[in-house]
């Protein structure tokens, strides 16, 4: 029997159960754009539908740096501590 | 002399023998192979005989098959333990075969002797006399040779004594154990488990994985740094597995360590570097002394194939960023076409063949320091080939022309890194009338890749470049203005490889270069080791 070493980080992920599903979605959502061009688009459209059909839903709006670096640890602390759901606008 | 580990072994007999023991205890360690142990068999037989009421009288043998041989051929009765996992050996530590062992309390060790030398067996058999209060066992002393030599003991054969290393309690090695069945082909075990750029890989064993830890002076616990996507710790002993299965000697490590902590910078982002579905990847330049040390290339066929040091390290570095960062194709890595130096780029530059001074000097290193660069590139090699030119301008103009096509030669002004890789050919004809500086060189790139910015307006042979809208607010005057390819001299990075014959340079062009992409990074190389 031969043994090797593992050469990952070993990381074990973490489940997660899904959120129950009421039907309805009230506090805060958190709008993401990463900052790829024309993603704002897609994220305007989202707020406006959102404010037409779920007016008591709170839209908060959050940006990255830049799209090319991972997301800055604060913002995602501010993310997690702000609103009970997050759209993130991906890219291309 | 102290107490040695406790142990539990069975005897050929099937009887367990623990030490410590409630009894005195003469052990030895042997093997059947040796001559010496030979020699020692039938005396060890004889103290058994006459002390073995009163004390332990033990053989340790260390295989088997040879066991019940050395047994067979000498009429052995008394106990002969199996060590052939060879821990207890290990644990004891000795070097050669006969080891004896005296123990007249049966823990602590008064005497131990290694070989066989006559003088010291007998006043060893006194002692044993004296301690269980008998007459010396009569033994014909006289018969026997002054003195031979052991033989070694068969823990230090070099792949067996890595392997109890990497097994001990006290070994450096952290990382899961994966056992893989005897049915199972390990190649392709590792194939299976996405370990794989798509190559074969060295199986990356414990013992191979010491034998790596052995080039660098490193804890191999110490965290490098947080790899992205997945933010996995880049540990010395997770560099070193990767480096086993990219096929690399230990002595490249250290560069492989300077190169990871180079990629893990927020100026080389290596997540944007591997995300972008531009398809770019590390390349890897070395300077300074070790790139002799390790026999790296920078003559003929740098850039290619044929040398371990460059290809493995190359290899490595990206071994590293897909098993430990976790970027892989599909996952994080996007890349739309990808290109083959996501399975390799590593090079040195030729200073010895430069007349400029090399790049980690112009980095403020110095000469005698040995550095790596990490450079974000999406395209490379590109070759620049000019056979005819014969005077200084005409080279350089030429290797401006190669640098023009660089992500579509419609687009200038580019705040863009590029790596140009001059040949020595190209190098005497820029010398020819004397010192031709890189900066001069630069300039020459910049001055002949000038083009009227309306050539850069999007029209109907290219929609890239400059909208039609934006040319629109420009005034004709402002459209005539010439622009160069490279928004500044900054982002021409230029070395000396290739082999002394051939008038071919090459180039890696760039990607997003600056604060939101990427910056190259040079990081010494500790060579101390």
């Amino acid at each position: 029997m031969e043994t090797i070493l593992d050469p990952t980080d070993e990381r074990v992920p973490v489940a997660r159960q899904i959120t129950p599903r009421t039907g309805n979605l009230s506090g805060i959502i958190g709008l993401m754009d990463i900052r790829k061009p024309r993603g704002n688009i897609l994220l305007d459209e989202l707020e406006r539908l959102f404010g037409e059909r779920m007016p008591d839903l709170e839209v908060r709006r959050y940006a990255k740096p830049t799209f090319t670096k991972p997301c800055p640890d604060p913002l995602r602390a501010q993310i997690k501590a702000e609103c009970n759901y997050i759209i993130e606008g991906l890219a291309d | 002399m102290g107490r040695k580990p406790d142990f539990k072994l069975i005897s050929v007999a099937g009887e367990a023998h623990t030490f410590p023991s409630s009894k005195p205890t003469f052990l030895c360690f042997a093997k059947e192979d040796c001559a010496t142990c030979n020699l020692a068999a039938p005396l060890l037989q004889a103290f058994h005989d006459h002390y073995g009421d009163a004390a332990n009288i033990w053989i340790i043998g260390q295989s088997k098959d040879g066991n019940l041989r050395l047994q067979d051929r000498h009429g052995l009765t008394l106990p002969i333990l199996d060590d052939s996992k060879l821990l207890t050996s290990f644990a004891w530590d000795f070097e050669v075969v006969p080891a004896l062992y005296w123990c007249p309390g049966g823990d602590g060790v008064e005497t131990h002797v290694e070989g066989f030398v006559r003088a010291e067996w007998q006043s060893l058999s006194q002692a044993l006399a004296h301690a269980v209060d008998l007459t010396p066992a009569p033994i014909d002393w006289a018969s026997l040779p002054d003195w031979r030599p052991g033989c070694a003991s068969r823990h230090l054969d070099p792949d067996i004594y890595e392997r109890l290393k990497a097994a001990a309690e006290d070994s450096p090695i952290r990382a899961r154990r994966i056992e893989i069945a005897p049915a199972d082909d390990t190649a392709e075990f590792m194939f299976d488990q996405g370990f794989s750029d798509g190559l074969p890989l060295v199986p990356p064993t414990p013992e191979r994985v010491l034998r790596m830890l052995a080039g660098t002076q490193r804890h191999p616990q110490d965290v490098i740094a947080e790899m992205p996507p997945n933010m996995g710790e880049a540990t010395i002993e997770k560099i070193a597995i990767n480096a086993v299965m990219a096929g690399c000697r230990p002595e490249y490590l250290p560069v492989i360590i300077a190169a990871i902590e180079a990629l893990c910078t927020d100026a080389f982002n290596i997540h944007g570097v591997m995300a972008t579905t531009m398809g770019a990847s590390p390349v890897l330049l070395v300077n300074g002394p070790i790139r002799h040390r390790i026999g790296m290339n920078m003559g003929l066929m740098a850039l290619g194939t044929g040398n371990r040091a460059n290809a493995t390290i190359g290899r490595a570095v990206r071994l590293v960023v897909r098993n430990v960062g976790g970027s892989k194709p599909g996952g994080t890595d996007r890349s739309t076409l990808g290109s083959p130096m996501k399975f390799t780029m590593c090079f040195a530059e030729w200073e010895e063949r430069s007349p400029w001074a090399p790049l980690h000097v112009e980095r403020g290193f110095k000469q005698d320091e040995s550095v790596v660069t990490a450079f974000a590139m999406t395209s490379g090699p590109v070759q620049i080939v000019d056979q005819e030119s014969r005077a200084p301008d005409e080279i350089a103009g030429s290797l401006a022309l190669g640098l023009d096509s660089m992500f579509l030669s419609k687009y200038h002004m580019m705040p863009v890194d590029s790596l140009l890789v001059v040949c020595p050919e190209h190098i005497d004809t820029l010398m020819r009338d004397g010192t031709y500086s890189k900066d001069r060189l630069r300039d020459r790139i910049q001055h002949v890749t000038r083009r009227p910015l309306r050539t850069m307006v999007a029209d109907n042979i290219s929609g890239a470049g400059m909208t039609r809208q934006a040319a629109a607010q420009l005034s004709p005057e402002q459209l005539d203005r010439h622009v160069p390819k490279f928004a500044g001299t900054e982002y021409i990075h230029l070395v000396v490889a290739g082999s002394d014959a051939g008038k071919f340079s090459s180039a890696f062009h760039g990607w997003v270069t600056g604060a939101m992409g990427s910056q190259s990074v040079s990081r010494k190389i500790d060579e101390h080791f």
